[in-house]
């Protein structure tokens, strides 16, 4: 455990560096956008006067130099404060933590899907490497691994919302429906369905290839030679000494897809309508609200960071020779 | 000549090197096809496909001829695929490279730009730099090596990293080489041939991710792509599903074409090396 935690805090310390390059690249990126909220906003009420458009600039702080906004922008970010939305009137940590934990659903169920079941089906392909099986799986989820995810949920919103009205084609969950605790958390896992099995289905394969081909690797161990010269069931073989050695690395590509992830998740989101992170993304884009977006693009990194935080833990967790020279250091 | 036998003679490959010659026909025939432009109206709306000889695929929601408007597409998302590679491609082992030669201070700055945009998403970079710069090919293509660039970066800063350390780098270091010299003669050729393997899966994420782009409304309006094809058709899905099942078909086809070729590729270089 002592391990883990000066793995945990060297990791978050090196991070530091790496997250103030996306929160300054993030800012300068969008400061050399044409227009602003402000331009945005008198468009969507129809114009007004210079006084009135200096009048709002200069309310939003919009009339200063870049480096002197980055400034109060990294002081205000500092206190966890990431500016305000013009769109939406709305301070823009609010607005984050609102839509949050639905893309957090979906995300984490989505990876959950596609790693048990990928790893289920490597075991299944691996367990046998050059069989017809193992042939059939390979194939078959490099085809699913080469459709748009968009494009596979809206394959599967029309034939199971629209044609057999299974589940509900759109939202999170029935609006106004009065639904409380684990009537609503039921509403809620129904409209995930599908949105979950467009996203997690694409990701199999690559767990599935890569269990398949770590199990392949272990078969020509030593270790797996002793366990057949002990006179070892196939079953056992397979299951304690293959399959649990190769699932490791599975665990490191939990923690590289989740940046991918959270991106697929931005036109899942649009695809069934789901208020999360990904759709505030795009209405931030349509509204010209470059704080917003920035605020969800620092966001996102910090996600992937703690997401990366965790799997390094649960590595070090799972193999000992992880992080030991780190604790002797 | 037996390199193509031995990617032909795989089952991948050959299904693969079929699929990609039947893409690159289709995007060299759609301007002799039909040399108009695909998104001009041809004829009445919502003609279902398979029902009027001149219109085999039939037309989408606006009249739209739909066959013409699929092989066009072809072209776009090849070249948009191809061109979003390539950038990645150079850019990230030129920077691999330098970070790896450098060492040091270089190095680490290097790296860590390297990390930051490997924590942002890069779909959500992608979105962030099309709408900044406004949508139109050059901009979807860098939006796109945006993202995929690091990959190659580490891997050419590992095999450089590997490399400079070998004798024949100590030997053209001892014959008075310069920096620059042994960096573009000796190095880099010899690191390129790994980076270059992940070309294919960089072509095929970006034809994906292109085809997302447009999914959004973020590609050019005035190019035809299978990502806006699907979109329109999105209107009438519950009338007309084709209109969004057909060039979602092509996009899979495609993006299953590169990755059997380099599989089919892969095998054969290494059925060719354990030969040798």
């Amino acid at each position: 455990m002592r391990r883990a935690l000066l793995l945990l805090k060297r990791r978050a310390i090196s991070s530091i560096p790496v997250l103030l390059i996306v929160i300054v690249g993030t800012f300068l990126l969008l400061e050399a956008a044409p227009g602003d909220a402000v331009d945005a906003y008198l468009l969507s009420i129809g114009g007004g006067d210079a006084a009135l458009v200096a009048s709002l600039r200069a309310s939003y702080g919009l009339d200063q130099s870049t480096l002197a906004r980055l400034w109060l922008y990294l002081t205000a970010l500092a206190h966890f404060d990431l500016g305000w939305s013009v769109t939406f009137g709305r301070p823009i940590v609010d607005l984050i933590l609102e839509r949050l934990p639905n893309t957090l659903w979906l995300m984490g169920s989505a990876l959950a899907l596609s790693f048990s079941l990928g790893s289920i089906l490597g075991v299944v392909a691996g367990a046998r490497p050059g069989s017809a099986t193992d042939r059939f799986l390979s194939i078959g989820s490099l085809a699913l691994y080469a459709v748009p995810s968009f494009w596979l949920g809206l394959v599967l919103s029309v034939v199971f919302s629209v044609q057999l009205r299974w589940f509900p084609i759109a939202g999170i969950e029935t609006i106004a429906s009065g639904k409380h605790g684990i009537d609503r958390a039921l509403d809620i896992a129904r409209h995930l369905v599908l949105p979950v099995s467009a996203l997690g289905f694409i990701y199999l394969a690559l767990f599935l290839r890569m269990m398949r081909s770590g199990m392949a690797e272990a078969w020509r161990q030593d270790y797996a030679l002793a366990a057949r010269a002990k006179g070892l069931g196939r079953p056992r073989i397979v299951i304690r000494h293959i399959a649990r050695n190769a699932l490791l690395p599975l665990v490191t590509m939990l923690g590289l897809q989740a940046a991918s992830m959270l991106g697929g998740s931005v036109v899942i989101e649009s695809v069934f309508a789901i208020p999360g992170f990904g759709r505030l993304a795009q209405e931030a884009v349509a509204g010209r609200d470059a704080p917003l977006l920035i605020g969800i693009i620092v966001t996102s990194a910090v996600l992937v960071i703690l997401v990366n935080l965790l799997v390094d833990i649960t590595y070090a967790l799972l193999d000992p020779r992880v992080g030991a020279a780190e604790a002797a250091a | 000549m037996s390199l193509l036998r031995r990617l032909l003679g795989t089952p991948e490959g050959a299904v693969g090197t079929v699929i990609l010659c039947l893409l690159v026909l289709a995007a060299l025939l759609a301007p002799v096809l039909f040399p108009a432009d695909p998104l001009s109206i041809v004829g009445p709306a919502l003609v279902p496909p398979f029902t009027d000889p001149s219109l085999p695929l039939g037309t989408d929601r606006l009249g739209r001829d739909v066959l013409a408007g699929l092989m066009h597409g072809a072209g776009t998302s090849l070249a948009v695929g191809i061109a979003a590679a390539a950038m990645a491609m150079i850019a990230g082992s030129l920077v691999g490279t330098l970070a790896g030669l450098a060492g040091g201070l270089v190095d680490e700055a290097l790296m860590r730009v390297v990390d930051a945009f490997q924590i942002v998403p890069s779909f959500l970079l992608a979105l962030a730099f099309v709408s900044v710069t406004g949508a139109s090919l050059p901009v979807v293509i860098t939006a796109i090596a945006l993202g995929a660039w690091t990959g190659p970066a580490r891997l050419a800063r590992a095999e450089v990293l590997s490399i400079r350390e070998r004798d024949y780098v100590a030997a053209a270091r001892v014959l008075g080489m310069r920096p620059l010299e042994i960096a573009f003669r000796e190095v880099l050729p010899n690191a390129l041939p790994p980076v270059m393997a992940l070309s294919s899966v960089i072509v095929a994420i970006s034809v994906l991710t292109e085809a997302a782009l447009s999914f959004l409304g973020l590609g050019d309006p005035n190019i035809v792509t299978w990502g806006s094809m699907i979109a329109q058709g999105r209107n009438v899905l519950r009338s007309a599903p084709f209109l969004s099942i057909l060039p979602g078909i092509a996009l899979m086809l495609t993006v299953l074409g590169v990755y059997l070729f380099s599989e089919g590729l892969a095998d054969a270089l290494a059925r060719r090396r354990s030969r040798a």
